[in-house]
C-alpha cells in the first residue's frame, strides 16, 4: 500500500473510532456544491497519478488526487478526451472530486454523462476498507454496479481512490453556429435536431441566441452546417464560448442571484419562471438565475418530470437537492448505513439528515 | 440437477393467498401449467416453480409481492426466459412472477425521443414502433426478437452495436419498479439525471434481485442515414485480434466490431449462408454508420487499417441486403452451433482488447486439454468473448470436462484484468466464480446493496452474489490484479 493510501485509510479508521466526521476534499473547487460541509478535511491530493492508460483500450485508470487538467492533457496527447466534459470550476479540480460530484458538461446530451463513462472504482468505505468494483473493461455485469453508484454520491459512500473511465477519440472536425431564435422555438428546434442523425455535440440558448456545436468527421460536420444554417463562430471564439458554458465563466453565470439548476425532460415547454435563464443539453438543462421560491421551483420541475437543485448561492435551508420520496429515501439511508455505518464521510453533504 | 420436491400444503396456502391478489386463472400451480417455466435459456438447470403468477398491472405486481412478503415466499421475476445464466431459474419453494402479460407500449414521444413501456415488451418491438419516426432503441441483443425490456434491464444487455451506442444502462432513463415489500419506486427520470444516488444504475444489471421492473422509459436515437459493413478475412486469429486494437488506435469507433473464428464461421455458413470466407482462420465484421459522407470516410479508413493489419480479403457491403446478410451469420451464431452439437455452453467473459490473441491461444490449448471443441464469437470491439464449448450432456465425463474448461476460461478472464461476465449475468451459472473476482469484503458489500432494497432477502435469492459459505465450499481464491492463483505455472 502506498503511503498516501495508508494515510487516508488510517484517517478514516481513526475518525470512525472517535465518531468524528470527515470532509473528503480534493482541490476544493466544488466546496460550494451540495448541502453542507462538516468535519475535518481529508485531503485526497497526495494520492495522485495515472495508474494505467492505453489509448487502444479506450480506458484510463487514475488516482483520485490527479488534477483534472493533468488528466485531460495526458489524454489529449493521444488525441483522446473525457467525452462528458466535466466542469473543473478551478485549476485545482481533481478527478476524484469530479466523479464524486458527478457533473457533466456541454457534451452530455449527446455523448452521455460522467456516470456513463465510469467502468470501475476503487474506494475506501466508511470503515476504511479498500474495495474494488467494476473494472477496466467496457462490459461487466458481475455483481451490482457499485461503480456507477459512486458517481455523483458526493463522497458520502466512500473515498473514491481510483476510477477507470472510458475515453473517446477527439473528433476530427468541429464548428459552432449561432442562430437567433425565441425560447419556445429554440426548445422545439433542439429537440427536432436531436431526432435527426446530426453530429451535434452541444447546444446553449440564452436571450434569443442559440449556439450549436457540431463535432465529428469532416464531411459530416460540413453537411450538417449546411442543414442548420446560422452564422459560424471563429474557432477560437467557439472554444472560448463553450469553455465559458462548461466552467460557468460565461457572463450569464456571473450573477449575484441564486443559481438554480432545473433538470427536465428536453421537450418541456418554456417554464416561464421570472429570472434570467440559460438552456443547455438540447432543452434538458435550464439554468435559472433568480431569487425564486424553492417550493414553487420544485413543484414546477417535478410536474415536468424533472428536479431542481440550488446549485450556487441562495438559502440552502430549503434543501439543495429535490427531496426524495419515502421508499427511495429509505433505500438511500440503508445504502449509507451499509457503506458508512458510522456516518463518517461527508455527513450531510447531500441530504441534511445523513 | 435434482429438483427439490414441492410441499403441497405450502403450495395450497400460497395459492389461496394469491387468488385474492389475482384472478385465479392467472395463478398457475398444476404441473402441466408450471412446467414451461422450469428453466430459462440455461437449460442445464431446471426446477419446477411452486406457483406461477401472471400479473397484468403494476397494482397486481404489488399485490403479489405483498402477499409473498407476508408469507415469506421467495419470488423470481421472469421476462421472456431467454437469459443465459439461470437468473430466472424458479424455486420449488417460491413464486415465479412472469411479466409476460405486461407488454404494452404505453407512450412513444418522437419529439422527446423516448418510449415508455411495460416490462414484458420485446426489445425489437420498441424499435419497430419507433421506425415510422426514423428512431430506434439502440441495444440490440441477438435475442432481440424474443427478450423483454424487463430482462434487458435486469441483465444490462448489450448487442453488436454497443461499442458506439452503449449498453442497456446507457439507454434506459427511468425505471418504475416494485420492491419485495410491495412498494412502488421510481428510479432515474425522463430528464437527463435524477436527485440522490444513481439507483437506476444499481438496478440495471441487478438480475431481478433489487426490484421487479414494472415500467421503463427508454431513449430512442435517430436511425443513421446509412450503414455499411466490412467483412475482412485473416489468415490467423492473432492478426485479427491485433487488427481490432489497431482500428481503435486509429481513432475510429466502429458501429460494430465483431470477430468469429473458423469453427464458428463454418458452423454458421451451413446454417445461414452468409457468404463468409471459410478458409480464413478468423473474420472480422466492422461496421460504419452515419451520413453517406461519414460512412465513406470511416470505411476507407478502416479498410486501410485492416489491410495494413494483414487482412487476406476484404469485402464491403454494397447494399442494405448484403449488409444484413453479413450480420445474419453473426446473429445466428448460437443457434448454428446448437445444430452441430447436442449441447453447448456459451461463456461471456470480457477482457482488455489487447489480450484477445492471448486468450484465443489459451482456449485452443484448453480444447486439447479437455478434448472438447470450442468455436469462438466475440464482441471484439468491447473485448467481450463468447467461446461456445460443445459437449454432450448425456456423457457425465464430458459434462465434467466442460465445467472445468469453463472454470479455466473464467479464471483467465479475471487474471487478464477482465470479468467473468460481460452481458449474460452471473445468475446461478457463474456464482462460484464470483468468489474469484471479488474479495469477501466486496461480496459482503454486494449483500449490503441487496439488503438496502430487500431486507428480507426474498427477491431472487441464491443468485448473483454467493454466500460466504458457498465461497468456502468452492475453495478457490480471489484473484486480483493480473495474478493467477498459481503464478508459477506457465501461461501458455
Ligand atoms: C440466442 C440468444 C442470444 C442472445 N444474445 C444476447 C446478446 O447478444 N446480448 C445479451 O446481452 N444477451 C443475449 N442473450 C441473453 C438474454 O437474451 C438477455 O439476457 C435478455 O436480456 C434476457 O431477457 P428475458 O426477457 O428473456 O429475461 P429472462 O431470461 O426472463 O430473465 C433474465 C433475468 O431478468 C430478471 N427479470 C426479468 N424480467 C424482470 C423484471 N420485469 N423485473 C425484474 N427482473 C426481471 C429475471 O429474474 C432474471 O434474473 C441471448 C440469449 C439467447 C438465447
Amino acid at each position: 500500500m502506498s503511503d498516501a493510501l495508508t494515510t487516508l485509510a488510517e484517517a478514516i479508521r481513526a475518525a470512525r473510532a472517535a465518531g468524528t466526521p470527515l470532509r473528503v476534499r480534493g482541490g476544493g473547487t466544488k466546496d460550494f456544491y451540495g448541502q453542507g460541509l462538516a468535519g475535518e478535511v481529508l485531503d485526497t491530493r497526495d494520492y495522485a497519478g495515472i495508474v494505467a492508460y492505453e489509448p487502444t483500450e479506450l480506458v484510463v485508470t487514475v488516482r483520485c488526487g490527479t488534477r483534472l487538467a493533468d488528466l485531460e492533457a495526458a489524454l489529449a496527447r493521444a488525441d483522446q478526451m473525457l467525452a462528458f466534459e466535466p466542469p473543473h470550476f478551478g485549476a485545482a479540480a481533481t478527478i476524484g472530486g469530479a466523479v464524486a460530484a458527478g457533473l457533466s458538461g456541454p457534451r452530455r446530451a449527446t455523448a452521455g454523462a460522467l456516470r456513463d463513462f465510469v467502468l470501475g472504482v476503487r474506494i475506501l468505505d466508511g470503515r476504511g476498507q479498500d474495495l474494488t468494483f467494476g473494472g477496466q473493461v467496457m462490459k461487466n455485469v458481475a455483481g451490482y454496479d457499485v461503480s456507477r453508484l459512486m458517481a455523483g454520491s458526493l463522497g458520502t459512500l466512500g473515498v473514491i481512490l481510483e476510477a477507470s473511465l472510458k475515453v473517446l477519440p477527439i473528433p476530427t472536425a468541429e464548428a459552432t453556429l449561432r442562430l437567433e431564435l425565441p425560447e419556445e422555438r429554440a426548445i422545439d428546434t433542439m429537440n427536432r435536431w436531436a431526432g435527426r442523425p446530426l453530429p451535434i455535440s452541444a447546444t446553449a440558448w440564452h436571450a434569443g441566441d442559440l449556439a450549436v456545436r457540431l463535432s465529428g468527421a469532416e464531411a459530416a460536420v460540413r453537411a450538417a452546417r449546411e442543414r442548420i444554417g446560422g452564422e459560424a463562430l471563429a474557432p477560437a471564439d467557439a472554444v472560448a464560448f463553450w469553455r465559458g458554458i462548461r466552467e460557468q465563466t460565461d457572463p450569464f453565470f456571473r450573477t449575484d442571484a441564486p443559481l438554480w439548476r432545473l433538470s427536465v425532460p428536453s421537450a418541456t415547454p418554456a417554464l416561464g419562471i421570472p429570472g434570467d435563464q440559460l438552456i443547455e443539453w438540447g432543452g434538458g438543462l435550464r439554468w435559472l438565475a433568480a431569487d425564486a421560491d424553492a417550493r414553487m421551483l420544485r413543484v414546477r420541475a417535478g410536474q415536468a418530470g424533472g428536479h431542481a437543485t440550488l446549485f450556487r448561492g441562495g438559502d440552502k435551508s430549503a434543501g439543495v437537492f429535490q427531496p426524495l420520496g419515502s421508499p427511495v429515501a429509505r433505500i438511500h439511508r440503508n445504502l449509507k448505513a451499509e457503506f458508512d455505518p458510522n456516518g463518517v464521510l461527508n455527513r450531510g453533504r447531500m441530504y441534511p439528515d445523513w | 440437477m435434482t429438483a427439490r420436491a414441492i410441499d403441497a400444503n405450502r403450495q395450497a396456502e400460497v395459492v389461496a393467498a394469491l387468488v385474492r391478489a389475482l384472478p385465479a386463472a392467472r395463478v398457475l400451480h398444476r404441473e402441466e401449467d408450471t412446467r414451461p417455466y422450469e428453466c430459462d435459456g440455461l437449460t442445464a438447470y431446471r426446477e419446477l416453480p411452486m406457483v406461477v403468477a401472471l400479473p397484468e398491472s403494476e397494482a397486481e405486481v404489488q399485490a403479489v409481492l405483498r402477499t409473498c412478503s407476508a408469507l415469506e415466499v421467495p419470488v423470481v421475476a421472469r421476462g421472456a426466459g431467454t437469459g443465459l445464466s439461470g437468473g430466472a431459474l424458479p424455486s420449488s419453494r417460491g413464486v415465479l412472477l412472469s411479466l409476460a402479460k405486461m407488454k404494452r407500449i404505453l407512450a412513444l414521444d418522437p419529439i422527446a425521443r423516448v418510449a415508455r413501456v411495460q416490462p414484458g415488451v420485446r426489445n425489437l418491438a420498441i424499435s419497430e414502433a419507433a421506425a415510422p419516426y426514423d428512431l430506434y432503441y439502440a441495444p440490440d441483443p441477438s435475442s432481440q426478437i424474443a427478450c423483454s425490456i424487463g430482462g434487458n434491464v435486469a441483465e444490462n444487455s448489450g448487442g453488436v452495436h454497443c461499442l458506439k451506442y452503449g449498453l442497456t444502462v446507457h439507454n434506459v432513463m427511468r425505471v418504475r419498479g416494485v420492491t419485495m415489500s410491495g412498494e412502488a419506486v421510481e428510479l432515474g427520470s425522463e430528464a437527463l439525471d435524477a436527485p440522490g444516488f444513481d439507483l437506476l444504475a444499481a438496478v440495471v444489471g441487478s438480475e431481478g434481485m433489487l426490484v421487479v421492473v414494472t415500467e421503463a422509459t427508454v431513449r430512442l436515437v435517430p436511425k443513421p442515414e446509412l450503414a455499411r459493413c466490412i467483412l475482412a478475412s485473416f489468415g490467423d486469429v492473432e492478426k485479427a485480434g491485433d487488427a481490432v486494437a489497431q482500428v481503435i488506435a486509429a481513432g475510429i469507433i466502429p458501429a460494430g466490431l465483431e470477430m468469429m473464428d473458423q469453427p464458428a464461421t463454418r458452423a454458421v455458413e451451413e446454417f445461414v449462408h452468409a457468404g463468409y470466407d471459410l478458409d480464413a482462420a478468423a473474420i472480422l465484421l466492422a461496421e460504419a454508420d452515419g451520413t453517406p459522407e461519414e460512412v465513406a470516410e470511416d470505411i476507407a479508413r478502416m479498410r486501410a487499417v485492416l489491410e495494413k493489419a494483414g487482412a487476406t480479403g476484404i469485402r464491403v457491403s454494397r447494399d442494405e441486403a448484403e449488409r444484413l446478410t453479413f450480420w445474419a451469420g453473426r446473429k445466428a451464431a448460437f443457434p448454428a452451433v446448437g445444430r452441430i452439437s447436442p449441447d453447448y455452453i456459451c461463456m461471456d467473459g470480457t477482457i482488455p482488447r489487447k489480450r484477445l490473441a492471448e486468450m484465443l491461444r489459451a482456449i485452443a490449448r484448453l480444447e486439447q486439454k479437455y478434448g472438447l471443441r470450442c468455436p469462438n464469437v466475440f464482441h471484439a470491439g468491447d473485448g467481450n468473448l463468447h467461446p461456445l464449448i460443445l459437449f454432450d450432456a448425456n456423457d457425465p465425463d464430458q459434462l465434467r470436462r466442460t465445467e472445468r474448461f469453463v472454470e479455466e476460461v473464467l479464471e483467465l478472464s479475471v487474471a487478464f484484468g477482465g470479468t467473468i461476465t460481460g452481458e449474460h449475468g452471473v445468475g446461478i451459472e457463474k456464482i462460484n466464480q464470483m468468489c474469484l473476482q471479488f474479495s469477501p469484503e466486496e461480496l459482503e458489500r454486494f449483500r449490503g446493496v441487496k439488503r438496502a432494497f430487500d431486507p428480507a432477502g426474498l427477491l431472487n435469492p441464491e443468485k448473483n452474489v454467493p454466500s460466504l459459505h458457498r465461497c468456502a465450499e468452492y475453495g478457490r481464491m480471489h484473484v486480483r490484479g493480473g495474478k493467477l492463483p498459481h503464478p508459477e505455472l506457465p501461461l501458455f
